[in-house]
């Protein structure tokens, strides 16, 4: 039986966090962490350590086994609720071997297989369930929907791609089929593990913690971006005139909205330029804007704006001291509806710590790391001097299966599809 | 009135395997055909095998069946396919001579104790309490049995395409099962109609074979059978032809004339195996095809040009044949020809093959939305063993997907049900690497054993072999050395101070069994054939591990077993959807359950939930 792990509390800042382990290594694992451990049903106080760095005090609870929730031996870590705590102790634990994050509804379903919950809970469980599918569906369209969507459809149709092209040569050795399809499956792979990496540094929640998010002020020359931004951020970081096209490179003040680190971006104003340097400033600044976290965008009432918002984004009607209008309207000048604005922000960014919250995002990036071990792996069979696609399959298999809540299922029946659908099989 | 334990209604291949199996089981067993002198027959191409169909073959030998058996005494071209690739996805096959492997059939079941054939058309079914009783013959004889095994293949409402002319049949030359097919339709069970196609058969005489590229079979045969060594009769060597552009053309300019393309089936046929027709619409840039000639026997001068499969008119078909080279003059003998038939949703079946409405039926082979002689006499065997095992009131015999290609198709059937004919594929086993056709003996041979299946020769064989391994792997684990030996030997291991057994390193792709006996002269003592074996079983030894893993989580929710009136329907929590996928797949376990197309870890849950409320219900 394998011991697993997940926050059991609700994500995002908090007073309390409580993290569960549960399986016959969870006091093994805890001990690891604290020391020694208090005895079953007693709350002793420990520091929490990694790799000789102290990441949190917490209280410690063990459970044993036909004691506790699940039915086996159980230890909850009841650690402080802010996010980057939440996130080090995670991750702490997914970096132990005999450890793995809970799957959707694991924990309740040990319990069930254990004979921890009696009827009446049986009962309520298909509510919890239901709730339990909701935010999975929830997340999955969020993670589907947009551009991240495309990269993982992408995925999806490469994996299925090189898998096929892997299995037709295994399956219809006697057929009309390609012999070396080596170029092909490497391109395909070489292209969903580069994305892989490059997603692992952006899905990483500890990274975001620790690098803050990013928001990005854009909007045509002159529309008072800076005057924003210095507003925004209390001091002259950029500097304003009359003179539109005055900001060209891309301006950085870190500040923090209701908790979180952020980094607000000042940026270009967008227009058609003959001007080289400031040319180079707007495609500058398109590029941090799209990679940015949110965008505001601060127009005049009626006009379009040059890039396109993206859902979540807010737009703004700037120099309110001089046109009055309806919406999210702010004056940096006189400092008219800023605080609207820095709550709106802190909500929106307060809601994706959330919303798309730590767990997740780690199992996410547990997923995507074995996926991409896997890929790695596959890659080296097929470039090996021996006929061996079975195993670079099996490699595929496993990374396919890694990626499942990310890409969805990838059935043989896939393969099948586009294999009958590439190649001439029938002979 | 006649009683027997089993009765088998059918000759085919699932036939033949059904009846063995239940009589090798101790019941007395019954073979009800309607021409006893056509067991055995082949009605489609004349080779046995191939990937993962191969597969199919060595596990059904491996419990101790016919059909390994019966090609070994047929086969007359052995290639083994992927021979270049890993032993995971080696697949023998082999070409059969049609009147040998027919006369194999019906002299291995001549042989057969407890197993009698009976000759007559199986017209309806009796019923006693609620319960399979036994058959009536079209002249009214009754017979009466504890269980009744249909393996009727095409012939539930078979009509045959040739152009625009159709007929009813079974196979050319044959009567369809009407009767029989309105006593089906009488269950209120779920038909669905697929189609499968041949090519015409070619005289042999009149093909050049003078100008045509031949493909001869390996040096090195690999049989099917494990009581065999080496191939048992003469060995031939097949043609190689292709379609060219006139031959497309023929077929183009006359498609509309084509049953397929005139509009005339509605049956869903097999990607895998397209017709000529398919073929050329469906891949129109491609100029040529292959075409395969494989001669159906050695005094036999009948040639199944496999790869042009046909529904056109017989005239077309002589046209678009000669186009092709070294087909110049040749003489057709008979027209190809596009079937049509019912099959069952194999979803209202068991994973004992038993129809869930109705106790003490049976079903097996194409009947249940397969093709392939391989796939349908391994559904023969496994309705077989379960016939005999309820008829002896002992516990069913489930394979799982975890230990054979056998269980991946029979859980594959029952909760996915098929949208074409079924056709087995490595690809399909998820456990390829370590349910491989070298060692199908040591994975089913012990549970054939245990179940009383397997004869003293098949035993005798097995334990003999089993020994010589586990001492040969036992003295090759005992051999351990440090890297700088291995070095001095002149293996490539790291040198990270690790000790390794001799076996550990068999596993690496360099170190063959051969240079590790020139290092350790001991290892000579190992017979090749068992040395051979270990150097399969060390090659993936690794990867093993890994997939032990997976198995174990499989086998820990197929022990979850789902009573067969679970109620999806209204269970909240559960989409419409969902409840309504798994009323129709009723899945027997909560495995299987997971596999039914969009199940979520949640919905899981939910059942294991109502699960485990209904045993302490029951319990209470």
């Amino acid at each position: 039986m394998e011991t697993i792990f997940a926050l059991a509390t609700a994500r995002g800042k908090a007073g309390v966090a409580v993290i569960r382990i549960s399986g016959p290594s969870s006091w093994d694992a805890a001990a690891h962490l604290c020391g020694t451990l208090p005895a079953p049903r007693q709350a002793g106080l420990r520091v929490l350590r990694w790799h000789e760095e102290a990441l949190d005090e917490a209280v410690v609870l063990c459970f044993e086994a036909g004691a506790s929730f699940t039915g086996e031996r159980v230890v909850e870590l009841h650690i402080h609720g802010a996010v980057a705590t939440v996130t080090a102790v995670l991750r702490a634990l997914g970096e132990s071997p005999e450890l793995r994050m809970a799957e959707a509804g694991e924990f309740t379903r040990r319990a069930l297989e254990n004979e921890r919950l009696d009827l009446a809970q049986v009962e309520g469980l298909s509510d919890l369930i239901e709730a339990e599918t909701e935010a999975q569906r929830k997340q999955a369209m969020k993670v589907l929907s947009g551009a991240v969507g495309r990269i993982v459809d992408d995925w999806r149709a490469g994996l299925i791609r090189a898998a096929a092209l892997l299995e037709a040569t295994i399956d219809f050795a006697d057929e009309d089929v390609p012999v070396d399809v080596t170029p092909e499956v490497m391109f395909e792979l070489n292209r969903i593990e580069t994305d892989l990496r490059r997603e692992l540094a952006r899905f990483s929640a500890a990274e975001r913690i620790r690098d803050g998010f990013e928001v990005a002020i854009v909007g045509r020359p002159n529309a008072g971006k800076s005057t924003l931004l210095n507003a925004l951020s209390g001091r002259e970081a950029a500097i304003i005139s009359e003179i539109a096209g005055t900001t060209r490179d891309v301006i950085e003040v870190r500040m923090d909205i209701s908790g979180l680190a952020v980094t607000l971006l000042d940026t270009a104003g967008l227009r058609q330029t003959d001007d080289v340097v400031e040319a180079i400033g707007v495609d500058r600044a398109v590029e941090r804007a799209k990679a940015a976290d949110l965008r505001i965008f601060l127009l005049d009432r009626e006009e379009i704006p040059l890039l396109s918002p993206e859902d979540d984004d807010l737009i703004v009607y700037g120099k309110s001291d001089i046109h009055s209008s309806d919406g999210l309207s702010v004056s940096g000048k006189t400092g008219d509806g800023l605080d609207v604005l820095v709550a709106e922000i802190g909500q929106k960014l307060l809601h994706r710590t959330q919303g798309a919250g730590v767990m997740t995002r780690e199992r996410h990036r547990d997923a995507i790391q074995a996926a991409s071990q896997a890929l790695g792996f596959a890659k080296n069979e097929v470039m090996s001097d021996y006929d061996r696609p079975e195993l670079a399959a099996d490699y595929l298999r496993m990374a396919a299966r890694s990626l499942e809540s990310l890409v969805g299922r990838v059935d043989v029946e896939n393969l099948l599809d586009e294999i009958f659908s590439s190649f001439c099989i029938g002979k | 009135m006649k009683h027997f334990d089993v009765i088998v209604v059918g000759g085919g291949h699932a036939g033949i395997e059904a009846a063995h199996a239940a009589a090798r089981m101790g019941a007395q067993t019954a073979l009800i055909t309607l021409k006893a002198d056509a067991i055995g027959v082949m009605s489609c191409n004349p080779a046995i095998g191939g990937l993962g169909k191969g597969h199919l073959v060595r596990e059904i030998d491996a419990m101790d069946g016919v059909m390994g058996v019966a090609a070994d005494m047929a086969g007359i071209q052995y290639r083994l396919l992927n021979r270049r690739k890993g032993p995971a996805v080696q697949g023998p096959r082999a070409q059969a001579d049609r009147k040998l492997y027919k006369a194999a059939s019906q002299q291995l079941t001549r042989n057969q104790k407890n197993l009698e054939v009976i000759e007559g058309e199986v017209a309806d079914l009796t019923t006693e309490n609620g319960r399979v009783s036994g058959v009536v013959l079209a002249d009214s004889t009754r017979i009466s049995a504890a269980s009744v095994i249909l393996t009727t293949g095409t012939f539930l409402n078979g009509v045959i395409h040739i152009g625009d002319q159709r007929q009813s049949g079974g196979r050319m030359g044959d009567k369809p099962s009407i009767k029989l097919a309105q006593r089906l339709a009488s269950l209120d069970l779920r038909l669905g109609r697929l189609k499968t196609g041949t090519p015409p058969r070619l005289n042999g005489k009149t093909i050049n074979w003078d100008i045509l590229e031949s493909q001869p079979g390996d040096d090195d045969p690999v049989v099917f059978s494990f009581l065999n060594k080496q191939p048992l009769v003469k060995q031939i060597s097949c043609g190689i032809t292709h379609t060219n552009e006139k031959t497309h053309d023929i077929i183009r300019e006359n498609l509309n004339r084509s049953a397929m393309y005139g509009g005339h089936i509605d049956g869903v046929g097999p990607r895998y195996c397209p017709s000529i027709e398919d073929k050329v619409v469906r891949f129109a840039d491609k100029t040529s095809h292959q075409v395969f000639l494989e001669p159906e026997g050695l005094d036999d001068n009948t040639v199944y040009p496999n790869g042009i499969s046909t529904s056109l008119p017989l005239e077309i078909q002589e046209q678009y044949v000669r186009s092709m080279r070294g087909l110049e003059n040749v003489e057709i003998m008979q027209p190809g020809y596009a079937i049509e038939y019912d099959y069952v949703d194999p979803r209202s079946l068991s994973a004992a093959l038993e129809l869930r409405n109705q106790p003490g039926l049976y079903l097996a082979g194409q009947i249940n939305g397969t093709t392939g002689y391989e796939e349908a006499a391994a559904q023969g065997l496994v309705a077989g063993l379960n016939a005999a095992l309820s008829s002896q009131r002992r516990a069913p015999i489930i394979l799982s997907r975890t230990q054979s290609y056998i269980g991946v198709m029979i859980d594959d059937l029952i909760t996915r049900g098929v949208t074409e004919p079924y056709r087995m594929f490595t690809s399909r086993a998820e456990f390829r690497l370590s349910l491989r056709a070298d060692n199908a003996d040591q994975r089913l041979t012990p549970i054939a054993i245990e179940l009383g299946c397997a004869s003293q020769e098949r035993t005798q064989n097995y334990l003999r072999k089993e020994n010589a391994l586990s001492a040969g792997k036992a003295k090759m684990d005992a051999m351990v050395i440090t890297p700088k030996e291995a070095v001095s030997h002149g293996f490539k291991v790291n040198q990270d101070g690790q000790r390794r057994s001799v076996f550990e390193l068999l596993s690496y792709p360099d170190i063959t069994f051969d240079l590790l006996a020139v290092a350790f002269p001991d290892l000579n003592e190992i017979d090749a054939p068992i040395a051979a074996q270990l150097s399969k079983d060390a090659l993936y030894a690794n990867y093993l591990e890994r997939q032990s893993r997976d198995i174990a989580a499989m086998q820990r929710d197929e022990a979850w077993k789902i009573p067969a009136d679970f109620q999806y329907l209204n269970l909240s929590g559960l989409s419409n959807e969902l409840q309504q996928k798994l009323q129709t797949a009723r899945p027997s376990t909560l495995g299987q359950a997971a596999r039914v197309d969009g199940v979520t870890p949640a919905a899981l849950a939910l059942i294991l939930a109502k699960l485990r409320q209904g045993r302490r219900e029951k319990v209470a």
